[in-house]
């Protein structure tokens, strides 16, 4: 009974676009709508599916994208006009696979660079297809003049024949484009990959660090941006029976850009909401008000008001207030659950059974070893001939004095930075010089200092993010499968969410969490990716005197059947947990052993307690 | 074709376009390397300074009061627009700056063109500079060298202002690590605004002074924004001298290529752009401290 009605709740947005979609044409035209503007709403709001795609979810501000939407209808023009190819359909097919291709080799180069080089680049790139199209490539495109010519589409049904030439008949047409669109665009964000874009919005470095190939699923975003933003392009061009060259000005990016964060950012739907806020006030200011070009200014206005006070536009608006109506009456229920949930936490993880360890292909030797590992940054030398060794099912702590070298080691082990010599071998594989990516997906990970989370996501979501590394490996393309239906996803997620002892606390957002929740979560996180060897960087640190002792119970408890290395500076607890301790000391091991000989042991006593006590 | 006088006048051509990007990119680097915001304004802080110098010359007739006009009036607003909005994004994500000024920049423009409409403003060169001159080995119009020579001088300005005097210091100091020159006690926020006066001025001063190159027009921000853009990329962000270099290397390589087909010039510039990027993504002169 359950799984029904949730499948039939969530696909409430796809049958509301269809209605929506139905009712439009009857309520839209008598407020000034004419069929001509919906149409462009409609091959815009398309246009931004993918972009909202690129930019609300995986986070990447792309000014670039009126490329892809020039390039598609560009290409899809030419071949139904000077190549006379008969089926617009196919056309738009071919138009929309070009920009892909290219959106693909743009990628290549924009994806390089982050952040606003990122923006920068896509920027210039954008302007050298503008300049491509009018002069180089003129022959082909029309230059100045554009294409003229383009047909409309014809589709034959065993009982009529319908002409989508423009108005209505192009509206149903594009109606159910844009239908389809939006489903795809949805699928999309409950996939897998859709899941694992808002974690690289969030935090690209942990992202990469539990096992996720970033580079690729960045890639993967600006493709399918691109093939929406060609299918839109070439939309346009049969639209108006004719394909404009502005498509691929700047100022296409920009509408699109302003009309989706007017709208709302990821929403999906904000760039239909932009863009018919944007096109509705151009007739009403332009014509009704007899304002001429000044709609411009006031959309221009009303953009940078959004952006300062407003961030998520029209939807996340409208959300924030339903949102606020909905909380008065619903609120203090989970409120209590949660409080009650969070001061309780040592229940479920005796109900935990440890996870069955990934199979070590016949190797007995120790799980993780290092020889002579150095690294240099100028003249500091931070790790100095590091020899190192681990044996599988082993507690190992770490300590040393501040500037030991300690995270730098635990940098280098999890191939964060590189070493300047040496050699890393990780169950008797040398993984020196791999990403760390890869040595995630090897099985060895770490959890940070400094907690690493994925912030805007709940704790549920943040396990999620680790656990689909772990079972669909660092890349795949899987953008359309419903992330619950991978097997065991789910199970996995639970497990250790209890393991953490966050299962009372799973849909609460990271930002609400406690510190000491979230320093549980910064473990889970690692934990999720079931590593053969587990790395914790000071996870005690900042803790309050109840929480460590809390929390050194949950680290006995997750350390039974794994290997863990453990760097803190809570002697007491260390010595509790660890088997074998290695202390370091300026880039060099100054002596290992169990925690009674380090206890015992002078050298440590002066170096790191302060010298022996009478 | 291509023959020497004409190689030589083009190089020229490519001088007075690269001063140009040279100043309005530092401009524009500074403005990044201090504030850590990507101004996307930058290109109407260039088409208001034009603007505003073309109406104070309309009123005094004077080229002098043109410039110092312009220059000003963009001085003028970089620092209120920071000390009003910008301000409140220094804690903000990277796109929202962006966003921010990017629909900043689109509100100057479509203000100018509600005031002015669309139509070209011009505005002749001052008469002891009209004309052409003879250099002996080509003739060359006269107002042109002026121009590089008037550039020259404001690089030479923005050097000393951020080489040689203490704000310069608390900048380069602020572009290395801004929360300790914070914490030394220095008013960092008051810094931001005057460079960010300092960077729009940059912009500005080209504007006004490149009018009697060329007409000037509402939208002419917008393709010299995407120029700077390419510029402090194949310099490298935040690189005073970075964006010179970068300056005079975009100016020649429009400038030259366009000898041999206008059409390809920009499409050139743009591929040396990738070609940095592949070979050496920080830019030629661009360190790796922030991306």
């Amino acid at each position: 009974m359950k799984p029904r009605r949730k499948g039939v709740r969530s696909l409430l947005p796809e049958t509301a676009t269809v209605l929506g979609l139905l009712v439009a044409p009857f309520i839209l035209p008598p407020i000034g709508f004419a069929p001509d503007t919906m149409n462009r709403v409609l091959v815009m709001g398309l246009f931004g599916v993918g972009f909202d795609l690129l930019f609300g979810y995986a986070g990447l501000l792309s000014f670039g994208q009126s490329a892809f939407f020039g390039t598609g209808g560009f290409v899809a023009a030419y071949v139904l006009t000077r190549l006379g190819l008969p089926s617009v359909i196919l056309g738009l097919v071919i138009g929309t696979v070009a920009a892909a291709i290219t959106g693909y080799l743009v990628g290549l180069i924009a994806l390089r660079r982050t952040g606003i080089y990122f923006a920068m680049i896509t920027v210039a790139i954008a302007e050298v297809f503008f300049f491509m199209e009018n002069s180089p490539l003129s022959g082909f495109t029309g230059g100045e003049n554009g294409l003229p010519g383009v047909p409309s589409p014809t589709f034959y049904f065993g009982f009529a024949t319908i002409h989508a030439t423009s108005g209505w008949s192009m509206y149903g047409f594009l109606a159910v484009l844009y239908c389809a669109g939006i489903i795809i665009g949805r699928r999309i964000v409950a996939s897998p990959v859709g899941r694992i874009m808002l974690a690289i919005r969030e935090n690209p470095l942990r992202a990469a660090a539990v096992g996720h190939n970033v580079h690729r699923y960045k890639l993967l975003a600006f493709v399918i941006a691109a093939t929406y933003a060609g299918l839109a392009g070439g939309l346009l061009g049969v639209m108006q029976g004719y394909m404009p060259p502005d498509a691929f000005a700047f100022d296409t990016s920009g509408q699109l850009i302003m009309q989706t964060v007017i709208g709302g950012l990821q929403t999906l739907y904000g760039p239909l909401v932009g863009a018919a806020v944007w096109l509705y006030l151009r007739d009403t200011l332009q014509s009704g008000l007899g304002l001429g070009a000044s709609w411009k200014l006031a959309l221009g206005v009303i953009f940078v008001l959004l952006v300062c006070f407003l961030k998520r536009g029209i939807i996340g608006g409208i959300r924030d207030l339903y949102g606020l109506f909905h909380a008065s009456r619903k609120k203090p229920e989970p409120r209590i659950l949660g409080e009650a949930g969070s001061s309780a936490p040592q229940s479920p993880s005796a109900a935990a059974p440890p996870l069955p360890s990934r199979k070590v292909n016949g190797y007995a030797g120790p799980i993780l070893q290092t020889k002579n590992l150095s690294k240099r940054y100028g003249g500091l030398l931070a790790n100095s001939e590091i020899d190192f060794a681990v044996a599988a099912g082993e507690l190992r702590g770490i300590i040393g004095p501040n500037g030991a070298g300690k995270t730098t080691f635990f940098k280098m082990l999890t191939c964060e930075i590189h070493p300047s010599s040496g050699t890393i071998l990780f169950e008797g594989r040398d993984i020196t010089g791999l990403e760390i990516t890869e040595v995630c997906q090897l099985g060895l990970t770490k959890s940070y200092q400094v907690n690493q989370l994925f912030t805007r996501l709940t704790a549920r979501e943040n396990i999620m993010i680790s656990a689909l590394a772990e079972k669909r490996g660092s890349f795949r393309l899987d953008f359309l499968r419903n992330t619950s239906t991978i097997p065991g996803i789910d199970e996995l997620v639970e497990h250790n969410l209890q393991l953490v002892e966050l299962a009372g606390r799973a849909d609460v957002p990271v930002s609400e969490l406690a510190y000491g929740e979230k320093r549980r979560l910064e473990i889970g996180l690692a934990l999720a990716t079931s590593p053969n060897l587990l790395l914790l960087d000071e996870p005690l640190a900042g803790m309050s005197p109840h929480e460590r002792s809390e929390t050194v119970k949950l680290l006995k408890s997750i350390g039974r059947g794994r290997t863990m290395i453990i760097i803190d500076h809570d002697m007491d607890a260390l010595f509790e947990l660890v088997d074998r301790i290695t202390v370091l000391q300026e880039g060099r091991i100054l002596v290992e052993g169990t925690p009674a000989e380090i206890k015992g042991n002078v050298a440590v006593q002066e170096a790191y307690l302060g010298g022996v006590l009478e | 074709m291509v023959s020497w006088a004409n190689l030589l006048s083009q190089t020229f051509n490519g001088l007075v376009i690269g001063a140009l990007l040279a100043l309005i990119s530092s401009g524009l680097t500074i403005i990044y390397g201090t504030l850590g915001v990507l101004n996307l304004a930058h290109g109407a802080m260039f088409m208001v300074g034009g603007y505003a110098g073309v109406v104070a010359f309309q009123h005094t007739g004077s080229f002098l009061v043109a410039i110092a006009a312009g220059a000003s009036f963009v001085l003028v607003l970089g620092i209120v627009m920071e000390r009003l909005i910008i301000r409140y994004f220094y804690s903000r994500p990277d796109e929202d700056q962006i966003l921010v000024t990017f629909g900043l920049g689109i509100v100057y423009v479509e203000i100018v063109r509600f005031l002015f409409g669309s139509l070209a403003q011009s505005m002749p060169p001052p008469s002891w500079a009209a004309g052409i001159t003879s250099l002996g080995f080509m003739i060359y119009p006269t107002y042109r060298l002026v121009v590089v020579a008037i550039i020259a001088v404001a690089l030479l300005a923005l050097y000393v202002v951020l080489y040689r005097t203490r704000l310069g210091m608390i900048v380069r100091a602020g572009i290395e690590d801004s929360i300790m020159v914070d914490s030394l006690g220095i008013n960092v926020m008051r810094v931001f605004m005057i460079v960010f006066g300092i960077g729009a001025m940059a912009a500005g001063f080209a504007g006004i002074v490149n009018v009697p190159i060329a007409p000037i027009t509402p939208d002419i921000g917008e393709s010299i924004l995407v120029e700077a853009f390419v510029v402090v990329v194949i310099g490298g962000v935040g690189s005073f001298p970075g964006a010179v270099l970068g300056g005079l290397i975009a100016g020649e390589i429009l400038s030259l290529t366009s000898m041999i087909d206008p059409s390809y010039s920009q499409v050139m510039l743009f591929a040396v752009m990738t070609l940095v990027l592949v070979l050496r993504p920080r830019g030629l002169l661009g360190t790796l401290g922030r991306t």
